[in-house]
């Protein structure tokens, strides 16, 4: 695992952890009836999940549950991961079914809800592929281990005589046999997931690398599904928070009173936090607007003045760890050519089309919150903290959500829904607004990058100096051959809330390495492809680039002032991607459009060819955005363009043809895919306008709106 | 005030009448269906037909659509059988989070009603006030034109 990958977990493990694992066994089992319950030693998923190693010596008190084969035969997993439309729900019960020889439709995924499931991180830092769902193979091909020695015991058997198929434990030689249900009927059996559990042959692979469509796509199709925004319960009023008139306001004064008359309606003021509660939703909403507050805004940069603040307020108490390889100044003297540009990327917003949503309910001391978070756990202790409570008083459940992109980690919408249903007495929901969205969430960093380059006449690289102001540091090492490097991040104090996004700090990074790679090709006159190629030995990494270059159909065609093609690669939490994009222009109208994105991308063995293909097509148009129109504008603490009719967004009629390549090593384990496919797309467009333009375009978005 | 909403007429507390419509068919008749994306017409999440016509019902007052027929997504599948464009949506698998979902079949069996034979250009078009955010697109033409195939109704 990487290092940015680690801090990134780390800022989310909080001191309360170790209270987090309180599963009392036997209530589970009365919970969920009888049966079959493989659980796992909680210390040791926390370590594997967090990548600390091997803490054994902290030896287990309690177990956490993870996978339960009821006396019906219906299985069901637990997850502390969350769906988000990156179709885990789909991917994970895929590899569950093929431990267990289950059809598909048997397996339920109990998802993010913190009474049920085991303490996990969060859904982020594409952790999924690559960790739970090991966990849940391992649990899955315990049960079935399990099933097989309690079928050998009734027929007095030996065990591997036995077969597991079709949810049945099969008897060749007699043709005797019994399904899961009959085999647990009547049990209160808890198994311990193995040390080393049964991995099935991959030869053997039944569900693994075949595609897979959305197992709850009808409930989506009919409207069926409850997303957080969707939830009701009995005797919910609707609750409205009174924003402030900027970032960092103080209140100064507020006159509550023509809301308080209104009928039903109940103002809350806690501190700087004022809210209402309403029967309904228009009623909340004009108690709301009938409170007259006053605000005092400090003085704050805007994007006039962004940039320049980012590079002269870098914050220099938290530690920023250079990494250095050779000698960068010897290099400086001994290179052909050298390049010193700077690249610089707006903040942007994740606009997941579900606004944060929250339902609050409290019974005495116990609340409950159904939210759209990818951190159950983590809103559940920030729960905890704003009411003085043990985070065993709080239960934080997850419904399928309308996504996230890193943009759902925090549990605003939840802390200002329970504390409206405090002061109710009542369930609240709250659900923010567009325009709240756009403001009050957080965005991902703008930054600086300046790159530095040294290279001799034949392409090879001497040196590569590369310092990121306020972006954030995935991503940020260079997969190139360089004998000679200095890399660093610098932290900087954010004039916006801000944090994490699809791929983290790895769009931006990859956008000015990659834009640079290009400007080093063009010093030289090489083609950018054979550039990237002279100084990389990574195998993965040359076969996606050459995968895409081939099916683009690289260099076939020169690029002229009316059409041009760029190229950009990399590799992130464990993902290897490749982008082409022809764009087209129309130097009259000064105006250009994306014709055309070629992608290779290889993340180890596939899971769900038809979910990976989605994750890659879907990140390449999420992508467009950040590359070529998507921009936070922001002046005096306020939000310029908090509205989808400012905030451009891709839209249909911008989407290229998209050709993919999805390459498979069904030779190496499987990396998470929700993420990385979107690095290559920003750099891949820059470098296409360049080859028709000879103009170097070196800030996101590319074609700003005026 | 009484709304017929999926062939059922229902009858609503005058109050209502004040509010749009996304808001009484989500918060007074529970049809959670239908989505709030924007609350002002431009991202498509809300959209119900209308007398067989899509509109945005964010931005639409309950008072003005009181005698008209309102179909939201709830009232496409009948007697258990999806309507084309939801089989077709399932099987292209044309959703991430499917939170736009609910709008976009809406959309497109409006589409099909005016053109049942659309370009891909013209699916373009139309759609174009739709959006999802995870960036389905291509599989939201690709479902579109297969439904087109199936037949609409």
């Amino acid at each position: 695992m990487n290092d940015d990958l680690l801090r990134e977990l780390r800022e989310q493990e909080t001191s309360s952890k170790l209270h987090w694992f309180e599963l009392d066994r036997r209530g589970f089992l009365q919970l969920l009836g009888g049966g079959l319950l493989i659980c796992a030693a909680a210390t040791r998923v926390v370590a594997q999940e967090s990548g600390s190693g091997n803490r054994s010596h902290d030896l287990p008190k309690e177990l956490s549950a993870w996978l339960h084969i009821g006396e019906d035969g219906r299985i069901t997993a637990f997850t502390g991961k969350v769906e988000i439309g990156q179709n885990i729900r789909t991917s994970l019960a895929q590899q569950v079914a093929q431990e267990l020889r289950v059809p598909i439709n048997s397996v339920t995924l109990l998802m993010g809800d913190t009474e049920h499931v085991p303490w996990d991180a969060g859904t982020f830092g594409s952790r999924t592929t690559p960790t739970m769902a090991p966990q849940l193979r391992s649990a899955s091909s315990t049960a079935r281990d399990t099933l097989l020695q309690l079928a050998a015991r009734k027929w007095s058997v030996d065990r591997a005589t036995l077969v597991a198929e079709g949810g049945k434990i099969f008897n060749p030689r007699s043709k005797q046999s019994l399904s899961y249900g009959e085999l647990t009927h009547g049990q209160n059996l808890v198994r311990t997931v193995a040390a080393d559990p049964p991995d099935t042959p991959p030869a053997q692979y039944q569900f693994t690398g075949k595609p897979l469509t959305k197992l709850n796509g009808r409930e989506i199709v009919t409207g069926k599904h409850q997303y957080p925004s969707d939830i009701s319960r009995p005797g919910m009023l609707h609750g409205k928070i009174v924003r402030p008139s900027g970032f960092k306001a103080k209140l100064v004064s507020a006159d509550t009173s023509a809301a308080d008359k209104i009928p039903g309606v109940k103002v809350v003021r806690d501190t700087d936090f004022i809210g209402v509660v309403a029967p309904s939703v228009s009623a909340a909403q004009r108690a709301a607007e009938a409170i007259k507050a006053e605000w005092k805004v400090p003085p704050q940069p805007s994007n006039a003045t962004l940039f320049d603040f980012l590079m002269q307020n870098v914050d220099s108490t938290q530690m920023s760890q250079q990494h250095v390889v050779g000698d960068i100044e010897k290099a400086r003297q001994s290179a052909d050519h050298s390049l010193d540009h700077n690249y610089t990327v707006q903040y942007i917003a994740h606009a997941p089309l579900e606004p944060r949503a929250a339902v609050a309910e409290w019974n005495g001391e116990q609340l409950t919150v159904w939210t759209g978070t990818q951190r159950p756990f983590g809103v559940r202790d920030e729960l905890a903290e704003a009411f003085r409570l043990d985070p065993g008083q709080v239960r934080v459940i997850m419904p399928d959500t309308g996504s996230g992109y890193g943009g759902k980690h925090q549990g605003d919408a939840a802390i200002e829904a329970a504390r409206l249903a405090k002061a109710a007495g009542k369930p609240v929901r709250v659900v923010w607004t567009r325009e709240e969205e756009f403001t009050w969430a957080y965005f991902r960093p703008a930054g600086v990058i300046q790159a530095r380059s040294g290279f001799m006449r034949d392409g090879t690289l001497r040196f590569w100096e590369f310092h990121n102001y306020n972006s954030g540091p995935s991503g940020i090492n260079t997969p190139y051959n360089v004998p000679n490097q200095l890399i660093q991040y610098h932290p900087v104090d954010s004039p916006l809330r801000q944090g994490s996004y699809r791929g983290l700090a790895a769009t931006a990074n990859h956008f000015a390495r990659e834009s640079h790679m290009d400007e080093v090709a063009d010093a030289l006159k090489m083609d950018p492809l054979e550039l990237r190629l002279k100084n990389l030995t990574d195998a993965r990494l040359r076969a996606v680039l050459e995968a895409a270059a081939e099916k683009f159909g690289w260099g076939k065609v020169k690029p002229s002032t009316v059409r041009g093609f760029g190229i950009a690669c990399g590799v992130e939490k464990g993902g290897y991607i490749a982008t082409c994009a022809e764009v087209e222009l129309d130097p009259k109208l000064h105006r250009f459009g994306i014709r055309r994105v070629t992608a290779a991308f290889e993340c180890g063995r596939i899971v769900n060819p038809d979910g990976l293909e989605n994750q890659i097509s879907g990140a390449i148009v999420q992508g467009i955005g950040g590359a070529l129109f998507e921009e936070v504008k922001f002046k005096d603490g306020r939000i310029l363009n908090p509205h989808f009719a400012d905030y451009r967004v891709p839209r249909f009629a911008e989407i290229p043809q998209i050709d993919i390549v999805m390459v498979d090593r069904n030779d190496l384990p499987s990396a998470g895919a929700g993420e990385t496919p979107i690095v290559g797309i920003a750099p891949a467009v820059a470098n296409a306008l360049f080859s028709a333009t000879g103009l170097r375009q070196r800030n996101m978005p590319l074609a700003p709106r005026p | 005030m009484i709304l017929n909403i999926n062939g059922v007429d229902h009858q609503l507390d005058a109050g209502a009448a004040d509010e749009p419509l996304l808001s009484v068919l989500r918060n007074h008749l529970q049809l959670t269906g239908t989505k709030y994306g924007c609350g002002e017409g431009q991202c498509g999440a809300c959209t119900i037909l209308l007398d067989g016509m899509p509109i945005r019902s964010c931005i639409t007052p309950a008072a003005t659509v009181e005698h008209k027929k309102i179909t939201t997504i709830e009232g496409l599948e009948q007697k258990g059988e999806l309507h084309p464009a939801q089989a077709a949506f399932l099987q292209h698998d044309a959703m991430q989070c499917g939170y736009c979902t609910s709008g976009m079949i809406i959309s497109a069996v409006g589409l099909l009603r005016s053109n049942p034979n659309p370009t891909d250009a013209e699916i373009v078009k139309y759609m174009n006030g739709n959006i999802c955010r995870c960036g389905t697109y291509p599989r939201i033409v690709a479902a579109i034109k297969q439904a087109a195939k199936g037949g609409s109704r």
